[in-house]
């Protein structure tokens, strides 16, 4: 268990740091109003003229969510590197290299603990800037580590998912991480413990068919686009125009899919509020769960 | 009678192209079948001949079947993951809805989600195996146009993966072990589907599986298709026929997304490792049943005793465990999954 004690305590300040200064220009992705960055950072990402939700970084996730931005990063397991000996174009192994330089990361999700709303709480934060937040034999690690802190805490786990899928270098051992972060989901309802998910823009594929649709509480961010089949292998399939909305959070919402579309801004208070309501038995502490 | 032109699922069906039909019976040959398939059509025209030399004949037909058993035998033993790819999605193996016909007895189909609709993509029901009552799950891909149709190819819809949680609620309520056939190039993408909650089911389909207090047995038949598969495959043993596939994803979209030609589906399907044999070697599957000489479609029933005999094989060991102990065992076999063991 050397990963729970090899604590890294990040400087967030120095995380949060990025290329662009903050007197610059930029342009909404979704309604291409010019925005200074400045306001941007200051407003989460958040478009201040249309309210589109822009993506995050693992960094701005933990920053946003943790009361004052204070959290402990944990050191995740290191597991077998390319295991199939994977080429396309690109050496799998490569491609790892490259990401890991450009992105500054380990891997498609990051694990760290803090307090949201004054309680104890694990986050794990899938990294859509990796590899397109894909789900391989490391994601399924961190997962698996991230229940297991959240047992040893007593602590409710916070998913924030973003993922393209399955990680195809990791051909089948990417699609065995369903049922494997599924078991971790169930050792999460074993023990009592809240299990909350909040769905970011995009999560699809193999992380939606598995813990990404497990959650107690199901949260989307506004207009994400959340879906098993990504849009164009259906429309390529059915070859019907996609109806409109489709797939993103409101009509998930619409569908009785998930529970709440909650702003960005009132994510950590939504968060903290469902925490202190499910989670009350280890406030209280003497009172077990019925076993 | 047109080639499995559909084996490729969605944004597949390349490898159509390099079906090639021979008039022998109704036998549907591959492309790597060509010599094989010239010498059964010799036979044919020898047994249609009569004449004086009648006993010449008889050791020429014989001569020839042993040529071409030896060039079958020969085939199949080296097949590449691309040819194994074509066997495993050949129109004439048999199906799950054969192998419940042979292999369990007083086998009664049950139907529906009881949330919307009854997917006939996904067949079950309960049954004998071997004397022992069972609750049997399936993905069903047709035989031929109408009923693949009705069977959706095999591509299952939220409910059939509802369906399929249902019984094995079921089977672990009464204490039947759960036997699953999977033959699916994956779950149906469509609109109808999102909108009821694919994932979801998917998600929920494992998660039922993974906690059922009995035995389950998970035998990859033909294709194993990605989410659509493992819905049904989190078993205490995944078996796979010797010439069958599972993969996460098809090789052909899997080619048209990393190197961006979807004509590279053989490089994808070698890259993917997705043979019975490499995923044993992976231990990502438990048992590989050999397939009669020429794949399982040139001997539906014996491909059939031989799985038959396989879940017969394994059955005994998991009867003798409590369900914590299968439950606790089962979460743990899938916990460690690319953790270790990898070779």
């Amino acid at each position: 268990m050397s990963w729970l004690t090899d604590y890294v305590r990040p400087k967030i300040r120095g995380l949060l740091k990025r290329e662009v200064p903050d007197n610059l220009w930029t342009n909404c992705e979704s309604c291409s109003q010019m925005i200074l960055v400045k306001d941007l950072r200051k407003g989460l990402n958040v478009c201040p003229h249309c309210g589109h939700h822009m993506r995050a970084t693992v960094a701005e996730r933990f920053a946003w969510t943790f009361d004052e931005g204070v959290c402990t990063r944990i050191d995740l397991p290191k597991v077998v590197v390319d295991p199939l000996s994977f080429r396309d174009r690109k050496r799998y192994t490569d491609r790892l290299k490259d990401e890991r330089a450009k992105s500054q990361l380990d891997e498609s999700m990051a694990v760290a603990h803090g307090k949201i709303g004054g309680h104890d709480a694990v986050v794990a934060v899938m990294a859509f800037e990796f590899i397109a937040g894909t789900m391989g034999a490391a994601l399924g690690e961190a997962f698996v580590a991230a229940a297991r802190l959240a047992i040893l805490q007593k602590a409710p786990l916070v998913v924030f998912t973003a993922s393209g899928g399955a990680r195809m270098q990791e051909g089948m051992i990417s699609l065995m991480q369903m049922p494997r972060t599924t078991v971790a989901v169930q050792m999460l309802r074993d023990a009592g413990l809240p299990y909350i998910v909040v769905l970011t823009n995009p999560t699809t594929g193999g992380v939606t068919a598995s813990f990404a649709m497990l959650g107690d509480v199901q949260i989307s961010e506004p207009n994400a686009l959340i879906g098993f089949a990504g849009p164009r292998v259906i429309e390529d399939t059915v070859r019907e125009k996609l109806p409109e909305g489709f797939q993103r959070a409101e009509y998930l919402l619409d569908h009785g899919m998930i529970d709440m579309v909650t702003k960005r801004a009132d994510l950590p208070a939504m968060l903290g509020r469902l925490i202190g309501l499910l989670n009350h038995r280890q406030a209280a502490a003497p009172l077990r769960p019925a076993a | 009678m047109p080639p499995d032109g559909f084996g490729g699922g969605p944004g597949g069906g390349t490898w159509q192209d390099s079906w090639l039909c021979y008039p022998h019976g109704m036998r549907q040959f591959l492309d790597f079948e060509k010599s094989v398939a010239e010498l059964e059509n010799k036979i044919d025209e020898l047994r249609h001949m009569s004449g004086p030399d009648g006993i010449n004949i008889a050791e020429e037909i014989a001569r020839l079947t042993e040529k071409s058993e030896k060039q079958l035998r020969v085939a199949y033993a080296k097949l590449t993951p691309g040819q194994k790819v074509q066997v495993a999605r050949h129109a004439q193996r048999p199906h799950t809805a054969e192998y419940i016909g042979t292999l369990i007895q007083d086998f009664t189909p049950l139907a529906g989600d009881r949330l919307f609709g009854e997917d006939k993509a996904v067949i079950g029901g309960i049954g004998r195996f071997q004397d022992l009552p069972v609750v049997v799950i399936g993905t069903e891909r047709g035989s031929e146009l109408e009923s693949r149709l009705e069977h959706n190819f095999g591509m299952a819809r939220p409910e059939g993966y509802r369906k399929a949680q249902r019984l094995m609620e079921l089977a672990g309520r009464f204490g039947m072990p759960i036997l699953t056939f999977i033959d699916t190039a994956g779950a149906w993408p469509g609109i109808d589907a999102e909108a009821r909650g694919q994932a979801e089911a998917i998600a929920r389909s494992i998660d039922t599986c993974l906690s059922a207090p009995v035995p389950v047995i998970a035998t990859v038949i033909g294709e194993g298709g990605s989410g659509g598969a493992i819905a049904l495959g989190a078993g205490d043993r995944v078996m796979m026929l010797e010439h069958a596939i599972y993969s996460v994803i098809s090789p052909e979209a899997c080619a048209s997304i990393l190197w961006r030609d979807p004509k590279l589906a053989t490089s994808a399907a070698e890259a993917l490792k997705l043979t019975a044999q490499d995923l044993l070697q992976l231990h990502l599957v438990d048992r590989i049943i050999p397939e009669p000489l020429g794949g399982a479609q040139r001997d539906p029933e014996a491909a059939i005793r031989a799985v038959g005999d396989a879940i017969g094989a394994e059955l005994p060991d998991l009867l003798s465990l409590s369900g914590a102990m299968l439950v606790a065992q089962r979460r743990e076999k899938f916990l460690v999954m690319g953790r270790d063991g990898l070779t």
